[in-house]
């Protein structure tokens, strides 16, 4: 059982909650993800291990609600318990000193996007952060990466907040600024497609932290299967990141997918406004 | 008393019936019955039966127990030997083992002793006699155990019986790895393989979920702890695939994921459990193993309205066991022999709509001894499909291998361990079951796991 320890509303059904979990805690590293199950009738969900503190064994997740078990989530209040917390899975980033590194979040992914940029930072590198919404409400997680970023650019499809366009348009002002030694981009996957698209022809090595439907978590039961250079990879175990400009794109929307006429399954965006530009 | 029976059958219930839900298929037999049975037992003096036992159950003894309607004693008979009755009783395959060489075999049926040992196990439980063994003293000494399947379970037990300290690391929510993940509820009920574990629990042995070794520890990590020894029975856990066009279309599924939603997540039970499974359409099952089997029973009871087994070699050469071909043949299920897929074909929105396959015939017999498939130039024929279901098998899942430095390996990935004690290339680490093996039996496992107990205890005494 894993108590929540704290919950904060931080945008329309998204939640930062920390909660007890001193396991994951003591080993986790950035880039990694736990597989969480708040009752006995839940799905397992994958979630991005936002930040940890091994020294009060607890680890802080952002949760969006898109369905039945994020919901159930969502719906705990400080004190109650999670009753699986496994993890931590996938493998952390691979972080070194390569220089300036531009991480671009979208909506939500911006919470998957902040641990590495995080331990980016602590390694030495100028990190520079663009963050996307829709609109002004869903722009979450703005002063913790302002924090560890040295730039912190801001875009909404609609104007409301920040710069009016889509983060590819922040990012190509960003490359003609300065030299970018690589990129990070999480989000919708039409987002991480227009920004590899982009950084391809600038032949900036681009990452990309995936998050397609999972089940176990451990390699054992291939649902999370991505096509990565032409081969398939397993998100959960060879993952969660891989080379953005060799993933294809097309068939993880499709993946993703899968399940939506059973239930609101997916994580990302639904209409993505982006997602009419690519 | 001499009368001679004929081998008694298990009642079971209705294909007709059966297929419309999730319960276990065979009833069990009766008192009756298994007196009836159990008198066919002819006591041999060297029962040949036992040396087909991979863990060695005293056959002729509990039979001999049974005999005289003294069914609890003959449970605990049987656990002397092997502490999971229950489960071997319904899913070993008896006729390959003890059953095989069952003297009166020869000429008739053998003795029904998967049967009778379920009957025992089942009127053990039921009449909530189960008893814990005297437990010798503490011996101070802790071993972790990696996987909580039949092989971690059986090492953990035989060790608390000799007094040792153990904890079972497992990765999923649930104790019992392929016998809740993999085995479905009307093959084996998990309320039987919860008993089971209970049971190992009641020796004092630790169960610690969601405990990945690999990433939430390492085994040197384990063992540099607070831990004199490691087993690893971490199992068979990376789903083979085919390695064809459009194996990743939406509705193709490694029978690994489908088992797991369905047994594991309770999927065949949405939306009261969360987890969503397809139900219905036309499903086909590439394969020819009792995993098959099981998947394609499995999208029959979730409504499908076709279920192909899809498999490329004959009939003979299906490593199933003759029941459950047996049982999915009474439930309808369509068998495709000679056939294998060559793409998988999906519609606009990426899910999968037809199954291009080609005919095989037998060629020479390969390393397993089998014939080996040849495809057949020209004969590619389409199957309309909407869920395919690839059951060929599985690698062993590397993630303790890769995390566990100087532990050896072979080039398919499976840790490699000394048949007679489970040592592997590292001081105090053995390992057993599917992850040295390759997929095999529930039993064979079982009986590494045994076998790797007795090793243990014996480096844990300091004895050679």
């Amino acid at each position: 059982m894993h108590k929540i320890m704290s919950k904060k509303k931080i945008a329309e059904d998204i939640y930062k909650i920390v909660l007890e979990a001193p396991a994951v805690a003591a080993k986790r590293k950035a880039g990694q993800f736990v597989v969480l199950r708040p009752e006995e009738t839940s799905e397992r969900i994958p979630l991005t291990i936002f930040d940890s503190d091994a020294g009060k064994g607890t680890i802080t997740i952002i949760v969006q609600v898109v369905g039945k078990t994020t919901k159930k989530i969502a719906l705990l209040e400080e004190g109650e318990t999670l009753l699986d917390v496994a993890g931590p899975l996938g493998n952390p980033t691979h972080i070194e000193r390569k220089g300036n590194i531009a991480v671009v979040g979208g909506g939500v992914g911006t919470a998957v996007a902040y641990p590495v940029a995080k331990a980016f930072r602590e390694a030495g590198n100028d990190v520079i952060g663009i963050i996307g919404a829709r609109t002004k409400e869903l722009v979450i997680l703005e002063d913790e990466m302002k924090a560890i970023t040295s730039e912190l650019l801001i875009t909404t499809d609609d104007g409301s907040y920040g710069r009016k366009g889509f983060v590819t348009d922040a990012l190509k002002e960003v490359i003609r600024k300065i030299t970018v030694a690589e990129v990070l981009a999480v989000g919708p996957v039409p987002m991480m497609k227009a920004v590899c698209n982009l950084t391809k022809q600038h032949n900036i090595r681009t990452m990309v932290s995936l998050n397609p439907i999972m089940v176990d978590g451990t390699g054992m039961c291939g649902a999370c299967r991505v096509t990565v250079a032409g081969k398939t990879r397993f998100t959960c175990v060879d993952g969660p990141e891989f080379d953005g400009h060799e993933v294809d794109f097309d068939e993880l929307t499709k993946r993703l997918k899968g399940y939506s006429d059973m239930e609101k399954h997916y994580i990302g965006h639904k209409g993505c406004n982006l997602e009419n530009k690519v | 008393m001499k009368e001679r029976h004929d081998r008694q059958k298990i009642p079971e219930q209705k294909p007709s019936e059966r297929i419309n839900n999730f319960r276990e298929v065979p009833f069990g037999y009766t008192e009756e019955i298994a007196l009836k049975e159990a008198s066919r037992c002819l006591e041999c003096k060297k029962p040949m039966c036992v040396q087909g036992c991979p863990v060695n159950v005293p056959i002729p003894d509990f039979i001999k127990l049974v005999k005289h309607g003294k069914f609890v004693e003959a449970a605990r008979k049987i656990k002397e030997a092997n502490s999971l009755p229950a489960i071997c009783g319904r899913v070993c395959p008896q006729e390959d083992q003890c059953e095989k060489l069952c003297v009166i075999g020869k000429k008739g049926k053998p003795v029904a002793i998967g049967a009778l040992e379920r009957f025992v196990a089942d009127y053990e439980r039921e009449k909530g006699d189960v008893i814990i063994p005297d437990m010798p003293p503490k011996t101070g000494r802790k071993v972790a155990v990696v996987g909580s399947g039949p092989a971690g379970l059986t090492v953990a037990g035989e060790l608390a019986k000799k007094g040792h300290e153990v904890t079972i690391f497992e990765a999923l929510h649930k104790p019992g790895g392929v016998l809740v993940y993999g085995i479905p509820e009307f093959r084996l009920p998990k309320k039987i393989v919860e008993s089971e574990i209970d049971y190992v629990k009641k020796l004092g042995v630790k169960i610690i979920p969601n405990a990945v070794i690999g990433k939430s520890a390492t085994v040197a990590e384990l063992l540099e702890g607070e831990f004199d020894a490691v087993f690893i029975g971490s199992g068979a856990g990376a789903p083979k695939f085919m390695n064809i066009p459009g194996e990743n279309c939406v509705g193709v599924f490694s029978a690994n994921e489908y088992l797991t939603r369905s047994n594991l997540m309770k999927a065949y039970r949405f939306p009261e459990y969360d987890t969503p499974i397809p139900m219905g359409g036309i499903v086909a099952v590439v394969g020819g193993g009792n995993v098959a089997m099981d998947s394609a029973r499995t999208a029959l009871r979730l409504g499908a309205g076709k279920v192909m087994i899809i498999y490329r070699r004959s009939r003979e050469e299906m490593p199933a066991r003759i029941d459950e071909i047996h049982h999915a043949e009474e439930e309808g299920i369509e068998f495709h022999f000679l056939v294998n897929p060559v793409e998988f074909i999906c519609d606009e929105y990426g899910k999968v709509k037809e199954a291009e396959c080609i005919k095989m015939k037998l060629g020479e017999p390969d390393d397993s001894g089998r014939r080996r498939p040849v495809k057949i130039d020209g004969s590619e024929f389409s199957v309309k499909v909407d869920t395919v279901i690839i059951a060929i098998g599985n690698d062993p899942n590397p993630l303790i291998q890769k995390t566990t430095p100087g532990l050896e390996v072979n080039r398919w990935g499976n840790i490699i361990s000394e048949k007679e004690s489970g040592k592997t290339s590292i001081e105090g680490v053995y390992a057993g079951g599917d992850i040295v093996t390759g997929a095999a039996t529930v039993i064979e496992a079982m009986g590494a796991g045994k076998i790797a107990a007795g090793a243990i205890h014996k480096f844990l005494m300091g004895e050679k």
